[in-house]
């Protein structure tokens, strides 16, 4: 199991790289981050993806801008390191993006819809795996993506990412709330 | 002795809290339980949550349902951990509601939310359900689970080559992939040691996934699914004539994105068609347009079953997506020595609590439980509250109990506003809970308790390469906590 998970990691990363000419291309990519959310939610010291590598190129230093707007329309602008995934972002500044299974693509909690098309056209395209969890998500999209598979780049600078709204649709899976 | 200890801890941890915190009880601690705890924890801050359990283990069916095979799943218990932390937080476990107290005392004590999820099964009604070897799904999965209630269920995997599981929902997927996957594969995750045995000595070759609708109605969901299609030397086998979708199948796989993606997944299995099978290897059958009708029993083997009596289905009804299976009269019989019944959990009542025996669920609005719904104004219990399977019946992911807690907070949290819901000093919470518990002679299990087995676990797996080996009996738990 985890060994098929690091490989389509693996496979994504590299896909990535291919599609994405600003990226210094770098072994292991996405393991690197999803250990890095880990370590940050286990509160132990780490350093990013980014800074790691800064020696790598300076394109790794590059931080870009991200707006999350949350599920009452209150807009936060934050600053976020390229190589950083929009999950890892949220929760480093407070913003309330679930995460159950901490970025390992196997709950659909930190679903975001990306509110301009041209950069929903300018990530990488889902995995099968990402559009198997997308489509348990609630209030799906069609610009809606994983916020663990949205990885900070220069091409998405001044990316908006909408928390869907409080108001769910519970359709999902067959349930739809009835009053009695 | 040890609860005066208990006791002294909890006059400590009240230090922070107004002099009379609004207490809530949630029982249950699944997904809904501690999603529930954790939006309240949140919203008010005068409010303190006890989450009780009927086992010595939290987190409900994370635990004893979730495939072991999926320990992503799982890492959801790292946030659920984080919020029995919580000062106004405490998990006891050990204590059934309606056995060792009843509801009417527990809502005495507190005010209740119910998130006990669904601990019994849908029954098919037809004859032969009671024969050996036909088991629910639920019992499968507790088994192989480590559930204490399943520990002994000891399914006869030797005696058959062919399992039948009736259904397609996800339950039914991961009991195939359970029997299907190579135990070498399985042995690496947290499956009970009794279970990995057992699965090393099965001779089962031949698994049926029987749905009583087609292709384009199959309960799972793809991930489940390009799952037991991938698993190592199995053989899928889909008949071609059940792959033709109607007019009425179009549409609903244009309306729904999962039913579309299932169809498209089950129709390239089918496509690329059976290899020609390797000597030994295993076979994965799905059996479409066809409902039980009866089991039949072995002629030799007195009282277990020999295989099940199938009846034809063709689909009826206007409303897409609802469409129900009618018999034709056709009937075809699938020879088998295991039954697993998959075809969903249901919920049990418990006390005096109102219950809607046919849904299985307890009647509420928003999570506020209803006591009487026959009149033009619902009626609702004051202080009692629902979330979860028990609230909206045995469907949905973990993440649905995180919309449908934040449903119930948000009717919690109009009570406190509308003054509903008040502090009361009657209520004694925590301190009455323990106290009453202890003369009657129930040892709780708090967080730090389950810690100690959880630490058990790590290092017992520890030794066999394993995340965890699980303790399944109820006295290796209670022993391992109170050490
Ligand atoms: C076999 C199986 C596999 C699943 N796999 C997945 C998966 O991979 N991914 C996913 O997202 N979802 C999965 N689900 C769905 C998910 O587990 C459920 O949506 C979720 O657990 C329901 O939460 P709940 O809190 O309502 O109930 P539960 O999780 O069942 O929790 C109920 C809790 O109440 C306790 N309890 C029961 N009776 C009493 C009582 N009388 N007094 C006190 N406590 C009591 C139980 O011990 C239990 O801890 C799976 C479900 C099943 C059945
Ligand atoms: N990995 C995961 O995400 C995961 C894993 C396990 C479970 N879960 C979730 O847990 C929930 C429960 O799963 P489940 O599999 O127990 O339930 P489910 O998805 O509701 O599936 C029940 C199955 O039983 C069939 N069925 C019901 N009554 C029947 C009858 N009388 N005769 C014949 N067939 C009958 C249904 O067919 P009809 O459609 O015709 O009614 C359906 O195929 C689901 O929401 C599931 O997604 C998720
Ligand atoms: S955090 Fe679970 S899928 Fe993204």
């Amino acid at each position: 199991m985890f060994i098929s998970k690091f490989s389509r990691l693996g496979a994504h990363a590299i896909k990535s790289m291919v599609k994405a000419p600003y990226f210094t291309p770098r072994t292991s990519y996405l393991p690197v981050v999803h250990n890095h959310y880990l370590r940050t939610l286990r509160h132990e010291p780490f350093c990013t993806g980014a800074e790691k590598n800064a020696d790598e190129g300076s394109e790794e230093k590059k931080k870009i801008s991200v707006t999350f707007v949350d599920k009452d329309g209150e807009e936060k602008h934050i600053k976020v390191p390229v190589g950083t995934s929009m999950l890892e972002a949220a929760h480093e500044n407070d913003i309330e993006l679930e995460g159950a299974c901490e970025g390992s693509l196997a709950c659909s909690t930190c679903h975001v819809i990306v509110m301009d098309v041209n950069h929903y056209n300018r990530l990488e395209d889902p995995t099968d795996e990402e559009n198997d969890m997308l489509d348990l998500a609630f209030g799906l999209t069609e610009t809606s993506r994983l916020g663990c598979q949205i990885i900070a780049k220069p091409e998405i600078d001044g990316i908006r990412l909408v928390l869907p709204a409080a108001t769910r649709n519970f359709a999902v899976d067959g349930y739809k709330p009835k009053p009695h | 002795m040890a609860i005066f200890g208990k006791l002294r801890w909890i006059s400590r941890s009240f230090t922070s809290l107004p002099a009379n915190p609004l207490r809530i009880c949630v029982v249950g601690s699944g997904p809904a339980g501690f999603y529930t705890a954790e939006k309240i924890l949140k919203a008010h801050k005068g409010v303190e949550v006890d989450i009780v359990d009927r086992l010595p283990t939290p987190f409900g069916l994370v635990r004893s349902g979730v495939a072991p095979d999926h320990p992503e799943t799982k890492i959801v218990i790292n946030q659920f951990s984080r919020v029995s932390q919580n000062d106004r937080c405490s998990f006891i476990g050990n204590v059934s509601v309606g056995s060792s107290v009843s509801l009417p005392e527990l809502r005495q004590m507190y005010n209740a939310l119910l998130a006990y999820g669904a601990e019994s099964d849908r029954a098919l009604g037809i004859p032969g359900e009671e024969l050996g070897g036909v088991y629910a799904a639920r019992e499968f999965v507790w088994w192989y689970n480590g559930h204490p209630d399943c520990r002994n269920l000891a399914p006869d995997l030797t005696s058959t080559d062919t399992a039948v599981i009736l259904g397609q929902g996800n339950v039914a997927l991961d009991a195939a992939r359970i029997l299907l996957r190579p135990t070498v594969e399985l042995a690496r995750t947290d499956i009970t040691s009794h279970a990995l045995d057992a699965l090393e000595e099965s001779s089962i070759r031949k698994v049926y996934l029987v749905g009583r609708r087609g292709p384009v109605q199959a309960a799972c969901t793809a991930k489940e699914l390009r799952e037991v299609l991938g698993i190592k030397d199995v053989s899928i086998h889909v008949k071609q004539a059940d792959l033709v979708t109607t007019p009425a199948d179009e549409v609903e796989m244009k309306n729904n994105r999962i039913r579309r993606r299932v169809y498209e997944l089950i129709s390239k299995a089918a496509s690329s068609g059976p290899s020609p099978p390797l000597p030994g290897q295993r076979e994965l059958h799905f059996v479409f347009f066809r409902k039980p009708d009866r089991f039949l029993e072995s002629d030799d083997r007195s009282g277990h079953v020999a295989g099940v009596h199938l009846e034809e289905t063709t689909l009826e009804g206007d409303d897409l997506g609802k469409r129900i299976a009618v018999g034709t009269g056709i009937f075809d019989d699938i020879s088998c020595g295991l039954v697993l019944k998959s075809i969903g959990y249901k919920s049990v009542a418990i006390d005096s609590l109102p219950f809607d025996h046919y849904k299985g669920i307890v009647p509420n609005v928003g999570g506020r439980v209803l006591s009487d719904s026959t009149g033009d104004l619902p009626q609702y219990e004051t202080g009692l509250y629902v979330c979860g399977w028990l609230k909206r019946g045995p469907t949905g992911i973990i993440a649905t109990n995180l919309y449908c807690a934040e449903e119930t907070v948000a009717s919690i949290s109009e009570d406190i506003g509308k003054g509903v819901l008040t502090s009361n000093s009657s209520k004694p919470g925590r301190e009455g809970l323990l106290q009453l518990l202890d003369s009657r002679n129930i040892r709780v299990v708090q967080f730090d308790d389950w810690e100690k087995i959880d630490a058990e676990e790590k290092e017992l797996g520890n030794l066999k390469n394993k995340p965890r080996e699980k303790l399944a009996t109820w006295e290796e738990l209670l022993q391992v906590a109170s050490e």
